[in-house]
């Protein structure tokens, strides 16, 4: 019931800030209307940078402390940021089509963040292909902080190098910025998406502690 | 509007992938219960 209630305030929360991006917040000048995708595509970026953030912590913390709980922190952080990263790579083509004339090119921005969504997928397959827990999780974690490495890449390849994706408006230095009724519209959103990214995350590391109790019971019954 | 069918394409694909992806947590979750349920009247059996 708990999570139903949640879950039906996040919607409202969600429904809300939506409505303020499309009423409140101005349309761009130079793009039109399209630009309103801004505000799920890059709320989503942050969001998935801080999903696997929490992967990468977690990752770590097992390596060093080998704690089960650890692990499921890891696995849960993994694929909630491959949802979002999922959303990026789809609502990134709509808006590229109708401005760039194409809906996808291989410059370092948009290739860095599909090898990303890659990584993770294979963070995912490899868990699925070992069965002991202790290995399965001790590689996944190695994986895990090897996959992280891209994070960065992602977030500074505008900075570091010619790409067609626009330069950063956020956190971009001189010059950059946004509207202020934008600002808080694009808040608003990262703030509600945050609170989406919370939930899924516990649902989530739930499922896995559930999956660890299913695994110890099957192992009792066989020894029975 | 020009280009509004697509803003509203994004958004309705984002929430739409957020929606399956919880309803597949909720799904998987549940059907761990039955097997944590299953198991552990096995195990009872077994003592």
């Amino acid at each position: 019931m708990k999570s139903i209630i949640k879950a039906v305030v996040l919607f409202v929360l969600i429904a809300s800030t939506a409505y303020i991006a499309f009423n409140y917040a101005p349309i761009e000048k130079s793009m039109g209307v399209i630009q309103k995708i801004f505000y799920i595509h890059i709320a989503c970026a942050f969001s998935a940078f801080v999903a696997f953030g929490t992967c990468f912590y977690a990752n770590v913390r097992y390596v060093f402390t080998r704690q089960p709980k650890a692990d499921w922190l890891g696995v849960a952080a993994a694929e909630v940021g491959l949802t979002f990263i999922l959303v990026v790579l789809i609502s990134g083509p709509i808006w590229a089509h109708p401005v760039w004339g194409i809906w996808w090119t291989w410059d370092a921005r948009l290739t860095l963040t599909f090898v990303l969504g890659l990584l993770y997928v294979s963070y995912l397959l490899l868990r699925s292909m070992i069965e002991e827990p202790d290995k399965r999780a001790l590689f996944s974690a190695l994986f895990g902080i090897f996959a992280f490495l891209d994070v960065p890449l992602v977030y500074f390849s505008i900075r570091w190098w010619r790409t067609q994706h626009p330069q950063p408006v956020i956190l971009g230095g001189a010059g950059s910025g946004l509207e202020p009724r934008m600002r808080v519209a694009y808040l608003l959103m990262w703030g509600a998406l945050t609170g989406l990214l919370i939930l899924l995350l516990n649902a989530r590391y739930k499922l896995e502690a559930l999956r660890a109790s299913v695994e110890e019971l099957r192992r009792e019954a066989e020894v029975q | 509007m020009k280009n509004l069918d697509s803003v509203l394409a994004a958004y309705l694909a984002g929430w739409a992938i957020f929606f399956l992806y919880y309803v597949s947590v909720a799904r998987r979750m549940s059907s761990l219960r039955d097997e944590v349920e299953r198991l552990k009247a096995l195990v009872s059996k077994g003592k």
